[in-house]
């Protein structure tokens, strides 16, 4: 049987992430992408194109709410063994939704596809790993992006068609929304990210991260405790309850360590910690440590990558 | 209008969970344990209602075991009015509790059921829209504001890249965020309230729910560990090991 992944796409494009839900579902099935909202026929050919996807359908292009979209997941839900999406802020938000209207108990944020039936997800903030297998007939699955290489982008060839479409129960309505507009990478997609914290002390001092990232093209979070402090939006929070990325270089300035902040950042490949606190427990998984102080070596870091 | 919290009994926040050598899971003999932080966050708000005169009674509902009516205890020295608990020991997953505050709701008939987002121990992030699905409401998940508008409830949400206002018509569910609010601590004199309040104890089998987890874990590991690397001593010389050493710059 045939496996469905929910898409997340943007400007024409899928994320990455979603590419890495399709990485995840290859192993179980024939995958089929079904990507919603206003664009979605936009991103069709791109979503077309990614090796390993067979069949793209394209739903209606209107704001995604949970309630419809379930609805027409529960829908289609008869053709597929198991339904995916990324563990995204819209994944999240849908998939347990789906996976009740189906009586299955949802596999959140997986990071691992040992069988069909057989999953490994982090518990207790990434500080364990649970292999757990599913007695439900359906699967109903969030997947953590960050532990699956994604698929290539080119290579498939998939065909294209209209979604079914499902009654909208009417429960909720899209009042708007707003997005804020970046020329940076997105934190779970880009290949550098450079995070602040606490010890920023102000969100105008996130200005000095951010030169640092337009030189190395980087995206650029923030630690629990500088969400807490209001110093930046929640969207760029790395950690247990916010992203979890998985970069090739990540850069912690003035960020303690916090177990919950190193759940979302500690599958990086190279990680940097600035901390002017030789003790703090950034060090114990840093693979290069600077002991200075932020406000003098970030912009020492700027003009040396400047050079 | 009735406002439903339930709150689950987790790990506290600040311990470094130990996995137990036989692999059946994590430590949590002699532990100490505390309510969910975005539970905190769900009770806090619902007080915030009746303080500002949308919120009547504050119903809290815990699903677990006996020891659980601490963090009950914990909710209705920060306002909550009674409590709940459903006590069961053994393991519980989300479409379990779904299906045991559907009931709840059943009996009690709020208009609106504030969760947390997710739980930290088993990071599920599942529950609230579970029951969302269950009880055919709306959901207005990750809030960082919610607001009654007439028969409605105005919920901003924290998504990828902003956030996102919806309508939800009540009864509705709503899951919190981490800036929806900062919750208070319990003072003295509430604590010792709380002690007078009351909380009536179910089983599941009086709910009519079968609780049997549909996830068996077959084992527990830890994850691979990081070493520390080295320290350098300048940000010249960091600059140097990324391009030269690292090759990720």
């Amino acid at each position: 049987m045939a496996v469905l992944v929910l898409a997340d796409h943007k400007d024409g494009g899928i994320t990455q992430p979603t590419r890495s839900t399709v990485a995840a579902a290859a192993a179980l099935g024939d995958v089929h992408v079904l990507l919603v909202g206003e664009g979605a026929a936009a991103a069709a050919p791109a979503a077309a194109r990614i090796a390993g996807v067979a069949k793209v359908l394209t739903g209606a292009e209107a704001p995604v709410l949970a309630e419809p979209l379930a609805a027409l997941l529960v829908s289609m839900a008869p053709g597929y063994s198991h339904l995916l999406a990324p563990a995204s802020a819209s994944g999240k938000n849908v998939m347990p939704r789906v996976a009740a209207l189906l009586d299955v108990q949802i596999l959140s944020d997986i990071s691992g596809v040992v069988d069909a039936d057989t999953f490994i997800r982090p518990i207790y903030a990434g500080n364990a790993m649970a292999t757990v297998k599913s007695s439900d007939a359906k699967k109903v699955i969030t997947v953590r992006a960050a532990s699956f290489d994604p698929a290539p982008a080119e290579g498939g060839s998939a065909s294209v068609e209209a979604a079914p479409t499902a009654a909208d129960p009417g429960l909720s309505t899209f009042l708007g929304a707003e997005i804020v507009k970046s020329e940076r990478p997105e934190l779970t997609a880009a290949r550098i990210v450079i995070s602040g914290g606490r010890a920023m002390a102000s969100s105008e001092n996130f200005a000095i991260i951010e030169k640092v990232a337009d030189i190395l093209g980087a995206a650029v979070g923030a630690s629990r405790a500088a969400v807490d402090a209001g110093y930046a939006p929640n969207d760029m929070q790395v950690g247990q309850t916010g992203k979890i990325v998985a970069p090739e270089l990540y850069i912690a300035v003035g960020i303690s360590g916090a177990i919950q902040h190193l759940a979302g950042m500690k599958d990086s490949k190279v990680i940097v910690a600035i901390n002017k606190d030789e003790e703090a427990p950034i060090f114990q998984v840093a693979d290069y440590g600077l002991v200075a102080d932020l406000f003098k070596a970030v912009p020492e870091l700027e003009a040396e990558l400047a050079k | 209008m009735k406002v439903l919290v339930p709150v689950k009994r987790v790990v506290d926040y600040n311990v470094k969970v130990r996995v137990k050598a036989d692999g059946s899971g994590v430590e949590t003999a002699n532990v100490k344990m505390s309510m969910n932080p975005f539970d905190e966050i769900a009770v806090e708000e619902a007080v915030r209602l009746r303080e500002k005169g949308v919120a009547g009674e504050i119903v809290a509902v815990s699903c677990g075991p006996n020891a659980a009516q601490e963090q009950l205890r914990t909710a209705l020295a920060m306002g909550a009015d009674r409590g709940i608990l459903v006590e069961h020991d053994g393991v519980l997953e989300p479409l379990a509790v779904a299906k045991l505050l559907k009931t709840i709701v059943a009996k009690e008939g709020p208009a609106l059921v504030i969760l947390g987002k997710q739980a930290i121990d088993d990071d599920m992030s599942a529950t609230g829209q579970m029951l969302a699905a269950l009880l055919g409401w709306g959901q207005g998940t990750f809030a960082s504001k919610i607001e009654k508008e007439g028969e409605s409830l105005r919920v901003t949400r924290e998504v990828d890249g902003g956030l996102e206002t919806v309508s939800l018509k009540l009864p509705a569910i709503v899951t919190t965020d981490l800036r929806l609010n900062e919750p208070r601590y319990a003072s003295l004199p509430n604590i010792m309230k709380a002690r007078k309040k009351p909380i009536e104890t179910l089983k599941p089998a009086d709910l009519g729910v079968d609780p049997t987890p549909r996830l068996s874990v077959l084992k527990v590991e830890e994850p691979a560990k990081r070493q520390a690397g080295k320290k350098v001593g300048s940000v010249q010389e960091l600059v140097e090991k990324l391009r030269n050493e690292a090759k990720v710059i």
